[in-house]
């Protein structure tokens, strides 16, 4: 038996404008919002709202077909505030009850690695908002770009979920599978699905690669490969962004129509089903212990964090922001504490990635500044104006001490 | 393989990047084992030992060097050759010798070099720029050898688009469309020529620039202590907007008072810019450096902490490699021809003084920015040698003898 566990991630940034120097201490809005309003409703238009549309009837046609979702609370937050349809729509696959949420971080942040107590709250937050916008309770978690190991999956199962997502990278995965769960080193009973990041990404980066030799990927070869686990595994994770369909991979590529056929397809197999993560973790026991012990992730050839944290700029940056936790705290101002968590969001530090120069072109791709250095500048003068906002709350609330 | 090649200008005696060019591609071409005799308008007489002794010192064995006797110096617009003549006893004593005015002088120079085609012996000649087009076309004639010319700048560069001197202009169109074929050191020179004298596009190369080498350092530098210094160099001329540097230098020290700027170069708009700076109220902290040459060149590069390129109309622009060279971060205008080739570098219009200061403020504010420009900068421009856009030369040669 195969069950195959196709979960989707949906975020979009709250991309920061370019802030100058003239803006330090001036102005104190930091947001792109008509870059932001006309991107997501770009990619509703594109991705969303087709694509739900596609689910919605493969969720009507075929009783056995079930999918997870994961979203960013600051997508559901743009959703409400430019184009509520699109939440809609999601929200109308929510309610056949063969779509699961799954929880993370309400900003996209790296909160994990910086601030447990700051990543504690982000997680409730998100928490929070799903249970208000879809009436759903998570489970299952997954982190910021499938960052993950050993002691996150402790943290994660300590706040009460059943499993967690993570990559398939072969570099912690070596011989083994990543067609089975497993249970990560040192939590009790939380188990671990990991990604197959080549099936998934046959479809999420290869699908209309013409240099690929499988190109064109049928319905058929695909299925095939699946089929070909049977014997050798419980699932195959198919974990990508949901904007593989119709954004990364464009319409006229065909990758709808794949997807409209691929359920039918694989149902033909009598060893085959669909299963949500929860399903999953009810249904199949963990095969082993995997020891993770350094952090992964599911970017780029290194899957690691190189892409959020791998130069001098992009450290300087994240530490910088970090820092003004405890004050934000202290100064109970709701406007300061959501523009510095709005600021947590990974895609800010991506942004300031200088791999990419040698490293292909998919950061510049969703790079909204001209290169890293462009993005680093503005960043810390946002930061800068934060700093001032923060000194001038101490100097008119004297009752607070703070002490830097 | 043997090439004659017409300039205008050589080290030690250039005024520009073409002489730098010049002597970087002939002795990549000499790499390439092409020989090169390169014809100069002006080698002045005391000097001349110096200037052969240099060849050889430089190893470039197979470039042969010839005089022709003219007046002429190169970027020299016509009104200042008139200059020059009213000025230079010597050249009012021998009129018989130098042309009433800068187009009789092209055209003199283009006669004797003209002579050099028939008793040097040549595969193809090869010119720069538009003073030399003559003397490609007679040597053409004589000959009967085919004719590359190499655009480094045209009339719309040198003036800004305003005022463009017909007749320069009639001649830069007469050798562009008497060329067998056409080498442009930019896309953004290509586009010119196609543009604005007709040239069919697959008539025309690009052949981007190079560097030289050169691990010299230098230190102590007297004007550094608490200061931070931001660096121009280049011609002050209208081309190469000295004027925004000093719009710029104004914005930023009204953000930042410890700033020094400082302009290396002279040319026809220097008085003008001394004047400026004392009428923005920043001319004690603007320095005029005047022509630099030699080591000199290197080191106001490693003195400052950043070097900004503000040209309006930039065919390629060497010096920011020169910078980068240096480990000196560059902020580079849009409207040049390097910036198709370098990425670790900031980028910004030569009108946006905004955006300038801004990225002034934030490389010279951030250390982190700083030094990922600079360590950046440095690796990148170890890509570049003279060999490959000599070696790109050499097919163009080898396309045109073969008549494609």
């Amino acid at each position: 038996m195969v069950s195959v566990c196709f979960y989707f991630q949906v975020h979009q940034p709250h991309r920061l404008r370019n802030y100058t120097v003239f803006d330090i201490g001036k102005n104190h809005d930091y947001y792109d919002e008509n870059k932001n309003r006309n991107i997501l409703n770009k990619v509703a238009n594109k991705c969303y709202i087709p694509t739900n549309k596609v689910m919605l009837s493969l969720l009507k046609k075929y009783p056995e077909f079930k999918v997870a979702y994961s979203f960013t609370g600051i997508v559901l937050e743009q959703f409400e505030n430019f184009n509520p349809e699109a939440l809609n729509t999601f929200q109308q696959l929510v309610d056949t009850g063969r779509v699961e949420i799954l929880d993370e971080t309400y900003h996209h942040s790296l909160a994990f690695l910086y601030s447990k107590e700051e990543f504690k709250e982000q997680v409730n937050m998100h928490s929070r908002k799903i249970r208000k916008l879809f009436g759903f309770k998570p489970q299952v978690f997954r982190n910021t770009e499938l960052i993950y190991n050993n002691e996150l999956a402790k943290f994660v199962e300590d706040l009460g979920y059943k499993g967690i997502l993570s990559e398939g990278a072969d570099h912690i995965l070596g011989w083994r599978s990543p067609n089975f769960l497993y249970r990560p080193m040192t939590t009790n009973k939380i188990k671990l699905l990991l990604k197959n990041y080549r099936l998934s990404d046959d479809i999420a980066f290869r699908f209309s690669n013409k240099g690929w030799k499988e190109h064109p990927l049928t319905v058929g070869k695909y299925t095939q490969w699946i089929n070909a686990v049977n014997g050798n595994g419980n699932c195959v994770n198919l974990f990508m962004d949901y904007e593989t369909f119709g954004e990364h991979q464009w319409e006229d590529t065909g990758i709808f129509e794949f997807m409209r056929h691929l359920p039918g397809e694989l149902l033909r197999h009598p060893d085959n089903n669909f299963m949500m993560p929860s399903e999953l973790i009810k249904n199949y026991n963990s095969v082993a212990e995997l020891d993770i012990h350094n952090l992964i992730s599911w970017a780029d050839v290194e899957r690691d964090l190189s892409a959020w944290l791998g130069n001098r700029m992009q450290q300087s940056a994240v530490h910088s922001l970090y820092q003004l936790e405890k004050d934000i705290k202290l100064s109970n101002n709701e406007k300061l504490l959501s523009d510095w968590r709005k600021m947590q969001t990974s895609d800010n530090f991506y942004y300031m990635c200088t791999k990419w120069f040698n490293d292909g072109d998919v950061h510049k791709y969703f790079n909204p500044y001209d290169n890293p250095y462009e993005s680093f500048i503005s960043f810390m003068n946002i930061l800068n104006d934060l700093r001032i906002r923060l000194d001038g709350q101490k100097a008119t609330v004297p009752s607070v001490q703070i002490s830097r | 393989m043997k090439v004659l090649m017409f300039g205008w200008e050589f080290p030690p005696f250039n005024t520009g990047g073409l002489g730098t060019a010049c002597y970087g591609l002939t002795k990549g071409l000499a790499h390439n084992g092409v020989n090169v005799t390169f014809v100069l308008p002006h080698i002045p007489e005391k000097a001349k030992s110096d200037f052969v002794k240099l060849i050889s010192a430089g190893n470039i064995s197979k470039i042969k060097l010839r005089g022709v006797k003219t007046n002429l110096v190169g970027y020299m617009t016509s009104e200042e050759y008139r200059r020059s003549l009213l000025l230079n006893k010597a050249a009012s004593k021998r009129r018989d010798i130098y042309g009433r005015d800068l187009f009789a002088e092209v055209y003199r120079y283009s006669l004797q070099a003209g002579l050099i085609a028939r008793y040097e012996p040549h595969d193809l000649i090869h010119c720069h720029d538009w003073m030399t087009y003559q003397a490609g076309i007679k040597a053409r004639k004589i000959s009967g050898k085919p004719l590359v010319i190499h655009v480094h700048a045209t009339e719309f560069d040198r003036t800004g688009g305003h005022g463009v001197n017909q007749a320069v202009y009639n001649i830069e169109r007469e050798g562009m469309h008497a060329a067998d074929s056409i080498i442009a050191v930019s896309n953004f020179t290509k586009n010119r020529i196609v543009e604005h004298y007709g040239i069919d596009p697959m008539k025309v190369q690009v052949v981007h620039n190079a560097i030289e080498f050169n691990g010299d350092q230098y230190g102590d530098f007297g004007l550094k202590k608490g200061n931070k210094v931001v660096l121009f160099m280049g011609r002050v001329t209208l081309q190469k907007g000295p004027d925004y540097f000093l719009y710029t230098a104004k914005r930023v020290l009204e953000i930042d008072p410890n700033v020094r700027f400082i302009i290396a170069g002279s040319g026809d708009m220097t008085a003008s810019m001394i004047e400026k700076a004392a009428d923005l109220g920043i001319a004690d902290k603007v320095l005029f450096a005047g022509f630099l040459r030699g080591p000199d060149i290197d080191r106001a590069y490693q003195m400052a902490d950043l070097y900004v390129m503000p040209s309006v109309s930039e065919p390629f622009g060497l010096t920011p490699l020169e910078a980068m060279r240096n480990k000196t971060p560059v902020i580079i205008s849009k409207q040049s021809g390097v910036s198709e080739v370098i990425n670790n570098c900031l980028k910004s219009d030569f009108w946006d003084i905004d955006r300038m200061t801004n990225q002034i403020i934030g490389v010279l504010r951030y250390k982190e920015a700083h030094e990922a420009l600079k360590e950046g900068g440095y690796q990148e421009v170890q890509k570049f040698n003279w060999d490959e856009p000599a070696r790109k030369c050499v097919e163009v040669y080898n396309r045109v003898l073969r008549g494609i």
